[in-house]
């Protein structure tokens, strides 16, 4: 039996260290901004797409692109955040909960008019060359997500720790009058965390298209995890969003392993109720709410 | 240096201040007594720009400020030391300081961080503390050190002595003296009347929207009308 439960575990965690990519933006948004956001999946949708089409159209490895395609979706999620999330919420924060769920839903049903619901993948050939770990067989590009996926992390807490544009955003994350009394440009601030948000999912894009394949819908998978994460991890904490996504990507696939490919992801709902009942602050909760 | 003409502002349909007229003058400091409720909070909000006046101008420098953003008034050289404190308690003593500096004064960072230390020992010792934990004299001097790292010319401290013992008090009150001795001007919000009166150069008394008494801070203590209605005496 351990034969198959060390790869499930490996490969469980080469997708959980993507989700907790994808958690570490949302909880950061979250954070600081206070929002629930709804886009989250949508721009990572979006940005699948994006480096799709780098590939199909212009022959692009998908792995090359990143440094193109993070600041993009920096500035998207920048733009986004000031030229529309900001402006039609007005304050309120009930409001930007209908506003991104609004925004993903137009994203999602125009990426199925002009794309179609067809599935799409990449045909990278190296992504599936197999690495040997601990006498599993990985592919390759699982390897380089998880790899790159959690390298992620401790750069954006250093970025968080050390620079004073990261002081800033964690000023106003707490104490908002008292950034806007030492000059902090507040809207700014928070465009630039929604901005660092949103580079998260393209850079999940980046790792996931080699292994992965995208449909219009491809976004809500990742979401509805990535909000178990941000609950399991506790609203808000980086090292929890990276924790929780390890952990959930280990759970789901042994669920898929005991109960059968197609139900992995009841493991990680499940997981998520039993939170909510025992301990809804989550892991690295104490804080929540603060 | 600072020049208010005319001032009205209120909360909706509630006008608190109903016309004021104010000069703050480079280096001085000035007091603003006043009992609960009349406004003084909220003329300090309508001069660091979170208030938009309803009528009237604020002048600063030459340069009339009001309508402008909180962050372009601190640019020019306004600190505005809240009630309430508003500092960041989840950062260290050590980063609150840093981002004092953050729209203006940042080339002199350094300097201006090792002269706040020199002036609050009690912050030095405590530099790598999270602000939130800091006892509630310390939150103070803390939220006036940040303050002071903008090189304001123009501090606005909004009950600075609220909530400290008596010996606390005695220490804040020589630290503002400190202050202004360095150079800024000082806006002193206090219900100590006498402390300030006898720190300040000049105090203005608000009453129901208008200033009801101004001039030299040592004849309005001699005042009977203000002994009377301020001192108890
Ligand atoms: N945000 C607000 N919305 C509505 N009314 C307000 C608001 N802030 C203050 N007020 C009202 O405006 C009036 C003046 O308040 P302000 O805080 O300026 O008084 P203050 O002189 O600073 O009092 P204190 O000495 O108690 O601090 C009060 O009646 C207060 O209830
Ligand atoms: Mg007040």
């Amino acid at each position: 039996m351990s034969i198959l439960i060390i790869p499930a575990i490996l490969s469980g965690m080469m997708m959980g260290a993507v989700y907790a990519l994808v958690a570490l933006g949302l909880t950061l948004i979250y954070g600081v901004l206070h929002i629930i956001n709804f886009t989250h999946g949508s721009l990572l949708m979006l940005a699948l797409y994006v480096v799709y089409f780098l590939n199909f159209h212009l022959g692009l490895d998908p792995y090359w692109v990143i440094p193109f395609v993070l600041p993009l979706f920096f500035v998207v999620g920048y733009c986004l955040q000031r030229g529309l999330i900001a402006p039609m919420s007005g304050g309120s924060e009930q409001n930007v909960l209908l506003i991104t769920l609004a925004i993903s839903l137009m994203i999602d049903n125009l990426a199925l008019y002009f794309w179609t619901s067809n599935t799409r993948s990449v045909d990278i050939a190296y992504a599936y060359d197999t690495v040997e770990i601990f006498g599993a067989l990985l592919p390759f590009g699982r390897v380089v997500a998880f790899v790159v996926a959690l390298a992620a992390a401790p750069l954006v807490w250093a970025f968080m720790a050390f620079t004073r544009t990261g002081s800033a955003i964690r000023a106003v994350a707490i104490e908002k009058r008292g950034a806007e009394l030492v000059g902090i440009d507040v809207n700014h601030t928070y465009a630039i965390c929604f901005g660092i948000g949103t580079a998260c999912v393209a850079l999940a894009a980046c790792l996931l298209l080699p292994t992965f394949y995208v449909t219009p819908q491809v976004g809500y998978t990742f979401v509805l995890v990535a909000f178990t994460t941000v609950v399991l991890g506790g609203m808000g904490s980086l090292p929890g969003a990276l924790l929780a996504g390890l952990l959930l990507g280990i759970i789901e696939s042994l669920c898929g392993l005991f109960l059968g490919e197609s139900l992995g992801q009841i493991g990680i709902f499940l997981a998520f109720i039993l939170i909510l009942f025992f301990k809804p602050s989550g892991l690295f909760g104490k804080r929540a709410g603060a | 240096m600072l020049e208010i003409k005319g001032l009205k502002a209120g909360y909706g349909a509630m006008s608190v201040l109903q016309g004021i007229d104010m000069q703050i003058h480079a280096g001085e400091i000035v007091a603003l007594l006043g009992s609960n409720g009349v406004g003084k909070t909220t003329l300090n909000n309508v001069i660091s720009g979170f208030i938009v006046p309803t009528a009237g101008s604020v002048t600063f420098k030459g340069q009339r400020i009001t309508g402008l953003k909180p962050l372009e008034i601190v640019a020019l050289g306004i600190a505005h030391v809240p009630e309430g404190r508003k500092i960041f308690p989840n950062l260290s003593v050590r980063d609150n300081l840093k981002l004092g500096a953050f729209r203006r004064a940042h080339e002199r960072i350094k300097q201006n961080f090792d002269r706040i230390c020199a002036l609050f020992p009690r912050l030095k010792e405590r530099l790598d503390q999270l602000a939130g934990t800091l006892s509630g004299g310390e939150q103070q001097m803390l939220a006036i050190g940040r303050g002071m790292m903008s090189e304001p010319e123009l501090i606005i401290l909004d009950e600075p002595s609220l909530g400290l013992s008596p010996i606390m008090v005695e220490e804040m009150f020589a630290m503002i003296a400190q202050i202004n001795a360095e150079g800024a001007a000082v806006l002193l919000v206090e219900q100590n009347v006498m402390q300030s009166l006898s720190a300040a150069k000049r105090a203005y008394v608000l009453e129901q929207g208008r200033f009801v008494m101004e001039g030299e801070a040592a004849s309005l203590l001699a005042n009977p009308q203000l002994q009377q209605a301020y001192l108890g005496l």
